[in-house]
């Protein structure tokens, strides 16, 4: 436990000196700051649009959408921030920055995890936040929905966490292959920004047994809504987003290590 | 017990290539093929090799980078690949082609984090960044932005950094590549002064002769992938039978040049080439020349890693 937090620990630190480095050009961190929050706060204004033509979409209300949005988002959004430099993996690799992570005496996926950190990433945390707020105010709470909620977020960071770092891992193979990763952590996100009873059984089947990123919002906002299985799968399910969250980081684990050590590194 | 084993040592790696519009060979390439070395602990020892020998593969094995495909090796009593982590704090590298160094901010900036990343003791990392700034006159520039450092002062900032946790070894990969001559000569007072105070176990790769001539007592000659010579630098250029070079320019075109212990291999007008063996020195010969010619100038040649290896074959 110590252990874990000297580690929560450093890579503060070197978070920090990456924040500060980004404040050596000042305007540039503002530029990006504000231009990531417009970007992302348009996001949501699109299906606010789109809900001017219809009332519902899948059977769902647009406060209902707001709320998978909004913790789809808060999940990608904190994964985002602290892991989100992972898919940079390949150039550390080409740059040589790798190896001078491998010779210090921290682990290795924190510092690449921590390196060029980004605050400016935070708009989207603050964007999603907003529209999961606004959504919250029309769920009926109780405790076991709050704590829920609480589990849903801390597991759908888990969940995005280990998709951005499993995915990257392929880069120790090919060097090169940032987008791939993308289409599975950013693809995913998209994808779950509607209620899955838009898409064929199929796919919703896919990304509960294969790429669960169901777990991320779907099963526990269903439960937040007081809603039964649109597809008639199991009620537990609902409350299956940490144990998920828990076998995918231990997967991850195995991926990353078995990474490293397939690592050849490059010339010079 | 040495510090640094290794038997055995063996790294390949595969490699694919073209072969047709779409089919693509796979050939195995032994960047490393066996190496056996012991290194003590307080050894300066340079590590040679012609690009492409093998240099940076075993450094890379040796700080635990890259895992051996073959052999043992182990370093401070622990397998690195293994190790990593627990190694690193006992060792400080320094690749001469990049910088450790945070871009944008002040030197002192990257200090305080890596005090923080290998948790040396407050007291300690203040000792000895006072000693390093001191013998490395970084003092003034402490407080500048890294990217507004030369090359030379980069370097300086660079080795203080793999040296604040008291490493037992340091590995410098090229230190002295594209320095100057003046900052070259104070890297190496500092690096034997430091062998010499803290005991520090070094092993470098270079491209330049001078280096090992003015700090390591034993190289280390690797090509192929193979150990191709162990010993001392005096042993290399009598094993190889290498030879310097003196270029004399005199006044007037004259008949080959007769001096004791040089011969002349080339002549081109006023200018001739005189070999003399790599061991000998050079001031006996200069000497010789200046009292019986009318010499405008001199100058002497080294041999470059690459001639001397080719020499270490021929024989």
């Amino acid at each position: 436990m110590a252990e874990a937090l000297t580690h929560v620990t450093t890579y503060r630190d070197i978070a920090a000196m990456w924040v500060r480095s980004s404040l050596a050009y000042p305007v540039s961190f503002a530029t990006m700051t504000v231009g990531g929050l417009f970007i992302t706060g348009l996001d949501f204004v699109g299906i606010w649009l789109m809900f001017g033509t219809i009332d519902s979409l899948g059977g769902f209300s647009l406060p209902e959408i707001a709320l998978l949005y909004g913790a789809t988002g808060l999940g990608i959004g904190f994964a985002d921030l602290v892991v989100g430099n992972v898919e940079r993996i390949g150039v550390m690799v080409r740059m040589g920055t790798l190896d001078q992570m491998m010779v210090r005496p921290v682990p290795l996926l924190l510092q690449v995890c921590a390196d060029q950190f980004a605050l400016r990433r935070v708009s989207r945390i603050v964007q999603t936040a907003v529209v999961f707020a606004w959504a919250g105010t029309y769920v009926d709470w109780t405790v076991p929905r709050i704590l829920v909620a609480v589990i849903m977020v801390v597991s759908g960071g888990a969940i995005f966490f280990a998709l951005f770092v499993m995915f990257s891992c392929i880069q120790f193979w090919t060097t090169d292959a940032s987008e791939f990763a993308n289409a599975f952590t950013y693809g995913g996100n998209t994808l779950t920004q509607y209620p899955l009873t838009v898409f064929p059984q199929e796919l919703v089947k896919i990304l509960t047994f294969v790429l669960p990123i169901a777990f991320v919002n779907w099963y526990p906002c269903l439960y937040l809504l007081g809603r039964d299985d649109p597809f008639g799968l199991p009620t537990w399910l609902q409350f299956c987003s940490p144990v998920v969250a828990a076998l995918l980081l231990a997967l991850t684990a195995l991926v990353w290590r078995t990474g490293v050590r397939h690592y050849t590194s490059t010339g010079s | 017990m040495p510090l640094i084993v290794a038997e055995g040592l063996e790294r390949s790696f595969v490699v694919r290539k073209r072969a047709g519009r779409l089919r693509r060979q796979s050939a195995q390439v032994n960047a490393v093929a066996g190496l056996d070395f012991a290194i003590e602990a307080g050894e300066m020892v340079g590590y040679l090799g012609p690009n492409g020998a093998g240099k940076s593969t075993t450094i890379k094995m040796l700080t635990g980078i890259l895992v051996p495909t073959g052999g043992r090796l182990e370093v401070a009593g622990l397998e690195p690949s293994k190790h990593r982590t627990e190694l690193a704090r006992r060792i400080g590298v320094v690749f001469g082609q990049r910088t450790t160094l945070w871009w944008d901010l002040p030197l002192r900036d990257s200090f305080v984090l890596l005090q923080r990343i290998y948790r040396t003791s407050p007291a300690r990392h203040r000792a000895n960044l006072a000693e390093y700034v001191e013998l490395l006159d970084l003092g003034d520039l402490l407080d500048t932005p890294v990217r507004q450092l030369s090359l030379g002062q980069r370097m300086r900032g660079d080795i203080t950094a793999a040296l604040l946790h008291d490493p037992e070894i340091l590995y410098l990969d090229e230190p002295t590549i594209g320095l100057d001559v003046v900052s070259k000569g104070r890297l190496r007072e500092f690096l034997r002064t430091l062998n010499a105070e803290r005991d520090t176990t070094l092993m470098l790769t270079t491209h330049d002769l001078q280096d090992i001539e003015a700090l390591c007592r034993r190289v280390l000659v690797i090509d192929h992938g193979r150990l191709v010579f162990d010993g001392s630098l005096p042993d290399l250029h009598r094993a190889g039978g290498s030879a310097r070079t003196l270029v004399v320019d005199l006044l007037d075109e004259a008949p080959p040049i007769t001096v004791p212990g040089a011969q002349v291999r080339r002549i081109e007008g006023p200018r001739q080439w005189l070999s003399f063996p790599a061991d000998a020195s050079a001031a006996p010969i200069v000497a010789a020349v200046a009292a019986s010619y009318d010499v405008a100038d001199l100058s002497i040649q080294e041999p470059t890693i690459e001639e001397v290896i080719k020499d270490l074959y021929q024989r």
